[in-house]
């Protein structure tokens, strides 16, 4: 009891009593008691030099300001984020920054998230007072996706503190000093082959580091945001989707200490494209001799329905890491109504693990699908070759879902009594089935992924899907009820209940419980092992 | 003249050997007493060296005059775990010093005494001495001497069969003004990027290589074989009080005879200008003095009637800091004369901090643009308000040194200023 007593100090903040454990730094103490503290050099993923001198607070007793990123509260203080010392002082900075930089919000890529724009509307000074010329260093192309405007640098060093610190490739410094300081790569070796290098775009507070990818793209204050589960590998980095006209314009990577502490790799990032296709299955098509008609839900569902009571044979059931727990789960269980072998996925697997040197929980796993992991928890069995090709046979009855049958030739499946498809894009082997029903993609939906440790995660939709697609889990849901297998779930969550009430692994699992940071589920995990990497 | 030139009021201890140039050797260093009192020490526990220096009153001579005595006993006492460092501050470059430098040209036995009799009392093992890279001549001098130290069995394992063995490494930086700040010198010497840390933690705790490090003066350790050969009470009785001991007062400008002089703390400035080096040259007038290196507050020449010692010169308004003694004659130019000091620390920040990286470089283009005749008034309230944010507000102090004499002569001579703005004065006129 009186170690607990003595490893927390209380302080007040602006008047407020804030207990905290003993070496907390004001600023993150401040953070708790719920005020914020203007800063641009420190970042909570790496270390902190105390170098933009905007986070200067007064500390009654102490006759200098401290920078609230490295001072740690000590019992009793009583700290003025507010005061006018501390107000001047960070007004002072602002004006500062602003002598150099130049005011081209309007064309700048990070204008609408960027903290001198927003630090300096909140309380900078009203006009500089800068009557001289004004540094140029221009622009440079540090290689890799990284374009740097010297001009807006404010030289907080995140960036170079990232690639030393947490990816732990030396690849950007400082050189010069003083007021000719600007960062550089050194002399031609750019950032090309370093895999994690976008983050410092993120983390860059001003409009310095620009990606090539999003340049030019869209205003920031019009784009949407929902929070998702990257799902180009097993790791399930959390990520933020942003979209405009239904497009996705970038991915960034969402702070979540268990999983991506606030990074995700390159590759993830700008492996997005595909969710843009407009090649996509808009209605469902119900085959007529050799014609596929376009038919409405209701008609479709029906004589599908109808052709699954009446089936005869094998039952083969393909799935697709790619889709939700819920997809693949409702497919499982009507693979088991149906009396289907054990049902089968396939998936793309890279050479090598890309780990992040300074964040070694997070990397570009092998697996490069999202759910593999959950599938296997569902009863699934990976087949076909590391292209994701191969390993499929037809039989006598087929449901497929999600995997668009690419690499098969044009007549898989024809000698199937009931091929049903759901997916995204008809390739030839697609238009073999009897049924081939719109389904949306996991950016069109909410649902959950279950990374390589075995933590489910939930996603939220950022896009429209195409008018008459359904979530696959809507689908299967209506089918199982017309097999007199419970209701259809109303929406995802009691969709992920029912999942849990046939599959162990999920069993007890809520939407509630799993939040905005993931939950494991219930099954042992062994982290590196078994069928998840 | 001889240089260098000897007054006699002087009190030569540090700069007895000065212009003999057999003191550089170890033979001739003996001659002066040499390596006695490093004997002396190693005989004695490192504890009661320090209460020695402790008693000396010896304070910091890099400007801060910090007690050293206090300083040393801040290491840790069991150096079981962890090595220890002594640094040695040989970087002097701030405009007007030029006390280290003479004191490593004639006397390099000197500093590495008292180097080793420091590293003894702090329990370090490893003394580094940290040199400017552009002191070419010291650095060989310092260099040879270190081996003949060696060689003598003075430096190196088993020094004088006492069982302490302390070794020495001359470092040389790469000239850059921040890394004589203590901080910067570590990062610097570690291969780092000079630039200051932030304190705490602070060096006696973690600093060279991570490891419990103290950072000492070329001249206060010099002081340190004398104290220990001839006693804290004869150091006492030598400057004031407060003060105690001698002083090399480096200056430079408008004197007759510019140079070092060793004088005891306390010795009037008047008489340090107009006696000791021969007063205003050209029979001029006095206008101002820098008396502590270009870091600190100008005075005014009514302000000069002042005892030099640390208490003396902040009572006055300004700092004793190095006694880097700069003397300005009435033709002085104060205006281009900040100018070009303002111009030294804008090109002399490392950049880390916000306020200093930018506040330099637009103190220098407001002050160029007077200088040029296209100034306003309100230049003046905008050096001032720019130079009180540039204080207190950085990691180290040298945004500090960039704003003292920006303010304080705005503050003194302020015609000169509003002269250049109203363009009394031709933008470019040749002036001293």
């Amino acid at each position: 009891m009186a170690n607990e007593q003595t490893e927390n100090v209380t302080c007040r903040i602006n008047g407020i009593e804030v207990t905290v454990p003993r070496g907390t730094r004001i600023i993150e103490a401040a953070e708790q008691a719920g005020i914020g503290i203007a800063h641009y050099c420190y970042h909570p993923g790496l270390s902190a030099p105390a170098m933009c001198r905007m986070c200067l607070v007064e500390i009654e007793g102490v006759p200098k300001l401290q920078p609230a990123c490295v001072s740690t509260v000590a019992e009793g203080n009583n700290i003025l984020t507010e005061s006018e010392r501390a107000r001047e002082s960070r007004k002072g900075t602002l004006e500062f920054y602003l002598i150099n930089h130049p005011l081209d919000c309007p064309v700048c890529d990070k204008s609408g998230e960027c903290r001198l724009q927003d630090f300096v509307h909140a309380e900078g000074p009203k006009h500089g007072r800068l009557r001289d010329a004004k540094v140029i260093f221009g622009q440079d192309d540090f290689g890799g996706n990284i374009l740097y405007d010297g001009d807006r640098c404010i030289m907080c060093t995140r960036c170079v503190r990232f690639m030393r610190e947490v990816a732990q490739d030396d690849l950007l410094g400082v050189v010069q000093r003083g007021h000719r300081s600007v960062i550089d790569t050194f002399f031609e070796q750019g950032l090309d082959d370093s895999p994690f290098h976008t983050n410092i775009v993120d983390i860059c507070p001003v409009g310095a580091l620009l990606d090539k990818d999003f340049l030019h793209k869209a205003r920031v204050w019009d784009l949407d945001h929902a929070p998702s589960i990257c799902p180009n590998c097993s790791q399930g980095c959390n990520i933020r989707i942003d979209t405009r006209d239904n497009l996705v314009q970038r991915l960034r990577p969402r702070a979540n200490p268990d999983v991506n502490s606030y990074w995700m790799c390159d590759y993830g990032r700008h492996s997005y494209e595909w969710m843009n296709g407009t090649d996509r299955i808009e209605a469902p098509l119900v085959r007529d001799g050799e014609r596929l008609v376009a038919q409405n839900w209701q008609p479709a569902m029906l004589a599908l329905l109808d052709r699954l009571k009446q089936r005869a044979g094998s039952v083969r059931i393909v799935g697709s890491p790619m889709l939700s727990n819920e997809d693949n789960g409702l497919l499982a269980r009507l693979g088991s109504l149906l009396g289907a072998a054990a049902p089968v996925y396939r998936s793309a697997r890279a050479e090598d693990e890309v780990v992040l040197p300074g964040f070694p929980k997070l990397a570009r796993r092998r697996e490069l699908a999202a759910n593999g992991r959950g599938l296997s928890a569902l009863g699934f069995e990976r087949v076909g070759d590391d292209r994701a090709q191969g390993g499929l046979t037809s039989a006598d009855v087929l449901i497929v879902l999600g995997d668009e049958l690419a690499d098969l030739p044009a007549d898989f499946g024809r000698d199937a009594s009931l091929f049903v498809y759901l997916g995204h894009r008809l390739h030839p082997a697609a238009r073999n089935a009897h049924f081939v029903l719109p389904v949306s993609t996991f950016a069109e939906q909410e649902g959950t992924f279950t990374n390589f440790e075995g933590r489910v995660q939930r996603f939220w939709p950022a896009l429209q899907p195409p008018p008459l697609a359904r979530p696959a889990w809507q689908v299967l849901g209506v089918l199982l009820a017309g097999l007199d297998d419970g209701p259809a779930p109303a929406d995802a969550a009691n969709a992920f209940l029912r999942v849990g009430s046939f599959f162990e692994p999920f069993a007890g699992l809520t939407y509630e419980m799993i939040g905005t940071r993931g939950a494991l589920m219930n099954e042992p995990v062994a982290i590196g092992a078994g069928g998840g990497d | 003249m001889a240089y260098p030139y000897k007054h006699e009021r002087e009190t030569r201890v540090l700069t007895e050997a000065f212009g003999d140039p057999a003191a550089r050797t170890i033979e001739g260093w003996k001659k002066y007493g040499g390596y006695e009192a490093l004997r002396q020490a190693l005989g004695m526990a490192p504890n009661d060296v320090i209460e020695v220096v402790k008693a000396s009153g010896l304070r910091g001579r890099g400007g801060a005059g910090f007690p050293t005595g206090v300083k040393w006993s801040f290491m840790p006492r069991d150096d079981s775990r962890q090595p220890h460092y002594l640094l040695i501050n040989a970087d002097e470059s701030e405009p007007g010093a030029f006390k280290d430098r003479e004191l490593l040209r004639w006397t390099p036995h000197q500093v590495i005494e008292g180097a080793l009799i420091g590293a003894h009392a702090i329990r370090a093992k490893h003394v580094y001495i940290y040199m400017r890279g552009e002191f070419f001549e010291p650095a060989q001098i310092v260099g040879r001497a270190i081996e003949e130290a060696y060689e003598a069995g003075f430096a190196g394992p088993d020094m004088m069969g006492s069982g302490i063995g302390i070794d020495i490494t001359l470092h040389l930086g790469a000239g850059a003004y921040i890394c004589g700040e203590e901080t910067g010198l570590m990062n610097s010497l570690e291969g780092r990027r000079g630039q200051p840390r932030i304190k705490p933690p602070f060096p006696a705790v973690m600093g060279a290589f991570s490891r419990p490090t103290t950072i000492n003066n070329v001249e206060t350790v010099s002081a340190v074989p004398h104290i220990m050969r001839r006693g804290a009470e004869w150091y006492r009785s030598i400057g004031t009080e407060k003060s105690p001991g001698t002083k090399l007062f480096n200056v430079s400008g408008h004197v007759v005879r510019r140079g070092n002089y060793e004088l005891p703390l306390g010795f009037p400035m008047k008489d340090l200008i107009y006696d000791v080096c021969g007063g205003i040259r050209d029979g001029r007038e006095l206008k101002a003095v820098i008396p502590g290196g270009s870091s600190v507050p100008i005075l005014a020449a009514s302000e000069c009637d002042i005892n030099l010692d640390y208490e003396s010169v902040a009572a006055a308004g300004s700092m004793l800091g190095t006694a880097s003694v700069i003397v300005m004659d009435d033709r002085t130019d104060i205006v281009k004369a900040v100018r070009r000091m303002v111009e030294f620390y804008s090109h002399e920040s490392c950049g880390q901090c916000t306020p200093c990286r930018e506040g330099t470089e637009w103190t220098a283009k407001i002050m160029r643009r007077i200088e040029a005749g296209e100034g306003t008034a309100d230049d003046l309230d905008t050096l001032l308000e720019v130079g009180r944010n540039m204080t207190g507000t950085t990691i180290c102090v040298l945004s500090d040194s960039c704003a003292a004499p920006v303010a304080s002569s705005i503050a003194k001579f302020r015609d000169e200023y509003m002269a250049r703005i109203r363009r009394e004065v031709p933008a470019g006129a040749l002036t001293v």
